[in-house]
C-alpha cells in the first residue's frame, strides 16, 4: 500500500481533497470543494500562469484554444447530446430562465456563449407572445371599435413590434454559430430581430450601455477569466440592465450528489462516445462542472464585478443555478 | 511488501481511473495542440481509462448504435474493444506460441499507407500477394488508413493485438478473395468469428445475413458460409503472419501455408451496388 499512499501524497499538493488512501473507491470522482478562488489559478516555477481544463492543468493561453476545439467538435451533435444527457430537462431550465427574465417587447437581449441559439429563440418567442397578449388587451379595452379600426391597429403594431425587440447571439466559436443559424432557418424564425456575432466574452465587440438583458447559459464555466467576463457584462449593460446566468453548480443534497456524480462520470462520456463519437469532449464537460465555483462563491464574484441585488435560485436540487444581478 | 503495494496500486488504479489518469498528466504543463499528443494519460496513445460500468454501458450503447447504422465503423470498433477481452488474451497467447507471431508482438509492425511501398508492390508480378492486395484496394476503393485507433482496451499488448486484427482485415479479404460488398464482408466475418472468437465478429456474423437478399443468402448458407467456417477453424492464426515481409510470395503458396482453400465462388467487386 506504500506506493499508493505516496502517489496520494503527491496528488495532495494539487489542492485536491482525495478520498482516504485505501478507502473504498467510488467510480465517480467527488472532489471536495476546491477551496478559495485563489487555488483555481496558480503559477508554476517558470512564472506562466496556469489554470484548469477539466481536471487537467494547462497554461492560461492554452485553455481558450482547447475549449474552442471541444466546441468545434461537438457543435453538430450539441443539441442531440443536450437532450440525451439531461433527458430533456435542459429545456425546462432554459424555459425557467425566460420566465424569470419575463422580457417585455422592446428590450434588447445579448446572449453570450449563445452558440446554437436556444435562449435567443425562446426570447423571441416569449416577446412575441407578450406582444400578442398586449394586442389582445388593447383590443378588448377599446370600446366598440369598428373592424376597420381594429385591423389598422393590428397593422401599425405589427410594423413596430418585431423591430424593437432584438436578440444578439454572441459566441466565440464559429461552428456553434453556424449550427445556430441553420436551426433558425429550419425553424423559420425571421432574421429581423436576430443577429449572430463572433465575439469573446472576455472582450465583447459592443459599446457600453447597449443591452437591457445579458444572459449566459452554460457558457461561463468555459471562460478562462470569469471576472473579466463579468466586468464586460457590466460594461455592455444599460443602467438598470439585468445580468442572468444559468450554470451547473453544486448539488446540496448528499444522496442526490452521489447519484449525480455517478451519472456524470459513468454515463455522460459514454453517451458522448456513442452519440457524438467523442469521449474526451464530454469528459471535459463533466470535469469543468466540478471545477466551477459553487453558488455562494459565484454570487460573490458577481457582486465583486459591481452588480447589485445578486440572487440565485437552485434548479433540480442544485444541479443548475440561476444567478441574477442588476447594473444600477 | 512491494508486490502488495503494486497490487494495491493496481486495484486503486482500476477503480479510480478517471482520478489518477489525470494525475499522471499534472506535471506536464507544456502546451499540447491536441488531446492525445505528447501528454497522453493512458497506457498507449489514444487510450481512455474506463470503469467496468462504463465498459458495459459502452458495449450496450455501441451495439445499439452499430445495429441502427452499420456504417458507424467507430461503434463496431468500440463494441469489439469492450467485449473482446477474453478473445484478445487467447489471440495474444496463440501469437506468442508461434515464432512468427512472437516476432510481430515484439516488433509491432503497423499497416499504414505511410509504411507501405505502393510503387514497389505495383511492380510485383500478378499472383503475388502484394500485387493482389493492391488490386483489392483499387477495385474496392478502400485504404488501409481507415481503421479507428484502439481506445478502450486496458492492456497495451492486447491493444496492439486488436489494432493488428483491424489492420489485417483487408489482407484477409485478399487471402479469402472476398470483395467488400455485403456478402463478402459477411463471409469474412464468419471466417473471423471462427478464427478469433471475438464476440463482435460473432454478432456481425449472425446479424449480417439479415441484410442479404435471398439468392445471396442461399449462396452464403450453401457454399460460402461452410467454407468460411471450416477454414477459419483449421487455418493458422492469421495474426501471426508477418505480411509485411511476404509481399513477393505467391498468393496461392501463402494460402496453402495458412491452410486456406481458395473460395468456392468467385465474387467480383462489381457486385458492390446490389446486396
Amino acid at each position: 500500500m506504500a506506493a499508493s499512499v505516496r502517489l496520494l501524497l503527491r496528488l495532495s499538493h494539487r489542492n485536491i481533497n482525495v478520498a482516504a488512501a485505501g478507502g473504498s473507491a467510488r467510480p465517480g470522482c467527488c472532489w471536495g470543494p476546491t477551496g478559495p478562488s485563489s487555488c483555481r489559478c496558480f503559477s508554476d516555477a517558470t512564472g506562466d500562469r496556469s489554470t484548469h481544463f477539466g481536471f487537467e492543468t494547462v497554461p492560461e493561453t492554452e485553455k481558450a484554444k482547447r475549449v474552442y476545439k471541444v466546441f468545434e467538435n461537438v457543435a453538430q451533435k450539441y443539441d442531440v447530446m443536450n437532450d440525451a444527457m439531461s433527458l430533456g430537462i435542459h429545456r425546462v431550465w432554459k424555459d425557467m430562465l425566460l420566465r424569470a427574465m419575463h422580457p417585455q417587447p422592446g428590450v434588447r437581449l445579448l446572449d453570450v456563449a449563445g452558440g446554437t441559439g436556444d435562449i435567443a429563440f425562446r426570447f423571441l418567442e416569449y416577446v412575441q407572445s407578450q406582444q400578442e397578449r398586449q394586442k389582445r388587451r388593447a383590443a378588448r379595452s377599446t370600446q366598440t371599435p369598428s373592424w376597420q379600426d381594429i385591423s389598422t391597429n393590428y397593422s401599425t403594431e405589427d410594423e413596430d413590434g418585431p423591430q424593437e425587440s432584438k436578440a444578439v447571439v454572441c459566441d466565440i466559436n464559429k461552428e456553434m454559430l453556424k449550427v445556430g443559424k441553420q436551426k433558425a432557418d429550419s425553424m423559420g424564425i425571421s432574421a429581423a430581430g436576430l443577429s449572430w456575432v463572433v465575439g469573446d466574452a472576455e472582450e465583447l465587440p459592443f459599446d457600453d450601455d447597449q443591452f437591457d438583458i445579458y444572459t449566459i447559459a452554460f457558457g461561463i464555466r468555459n471562460v478562462t477569466h470569469i471576472d473579466q467576463a463579468l466586468q464586460e457584462a457590466l460594461r455592455v449593460l444599460k443602467p438598470g440592465g439585468r445580468f442572468m446566468c444559468l450554470e451547473f453548480s453544486k448539488v446540496t443534497n448528499p444522496v442526490l450528489a452521489r447519484l449525480y456524480d455517478t451519472y456524470s462520470f459513468q454515463m455522460i462520456p459514454v453517451l458522448g462516445e456513442v452519440i457524438a463519437g467523442d469521449w474526451k469532449s464530454y469528459q471535459y464537460l463533466v470535469e469543468s462542472i466540478r471545477k466551477f465555483p459553487d453558488q455562494e462563491e459565484f454570487k460573490g464574484m458577481i457582486e465583486d464585478a459591481g452588480f447589485y441585488c445578486v440572487h440565485y435560485h437552485n434548479l433540480t436540487g442544485g444541479v443548475v443555478a440561476l444567478h441574477s444581478g442588476f447594473k444600477l | 511488501m512491494s508486490l502488495c503495494a503494486v497490487k494495491g496500486f493496481q486495484w486503486l488504479r482500476q477503480r479510480q481511473c478517471v482520478l489518477f489518469s489525470k494525475a499522471v498528466c499534472v506535471h506536464q504543463l507544456h502546451s499540447s495542440p491536441g488531446f492525445t499528443d505528447s501528454c497522453y494519460d493512458g497506457l498507449y496513445p489514444g487510450h481512455i481509462h474506463t470503469t467496468p460500468i462504463q465498459k458495459a454501458l459502452l458495449a450496450v450503447g455501441s451495439g445499439v448504435a452499430a445495429l441502427q447504422n452499420p456504417y458507424r465503423h467507430d461503434m463496431v470498433a468500440v463494441l469489439g474493444e469492450t467485449t473482446g477481452h477474453l478473445a484478445l488474451i487467447n489471440l495474444r497467447d496463440r501469437m506468442k506460441n508461434d515464432p512468427e507471431g512472437y516476432t510481430i508482438l515484439t516488433e509491432r509492425p503497423r499497416i499504414r499507407l505511410s509504411t507501405l511501398d505502393l510503387s514497389k508492390m505495383a511492380s510485383l508480378p500478378d499472383g503475388s500477394f502484394g500485387r493482389e492486395y493492391l488490386r483489392f484496394l483499387e477495385d474496392n476503393h478502400v485504404t488501409p488508413d481507415s481503421r479507428a485507433d484502439v481506445k478502450f482496451v486496458d492492456n497495451e499488448e492486447l491493444a496492439y493485438v486488436m489494432q493488428r486484427y483491424r489492420e489485417v482485415h483487408d489482407l484477409l479479404h485478399t487471402l479469402l478473395g472476398m470483395p467488400t460488398n455485403m456478402l463478402g464482408e459477411v463471409a469474412v466475418k464468419w471466417f473471423e468469428a471462427a478464427q478469433t472468437g471475438l464476440p463482435m465478429c460473432a454478432l456481425g456474423a449472425v446479424l449480417g445475413p439479415l441484410r442479404l437478399n435471398s439468392s445471396r443468402l442461399q449462396s452464403l448458407f450453401t457454399s460460402l458460409g461452410p467454407w468460411a467456417l471450416q477454414n477459419g477453424r483449421r487455418s493458422r492464426c492469421i495474426l501471426s503472419i508477418f505480411y509485411e515481409r511476404r509481399w513477393e510470395q505467391n498468393l496461392e503458396d501463402l494460402r496453402q501455408e495458412l491452410n486456406i482453400e481458395p473460395p468456392p465462388v468467385i465474387l467480383s467487386a462489381a457486385n458492390k451496388r446490389s446486396t
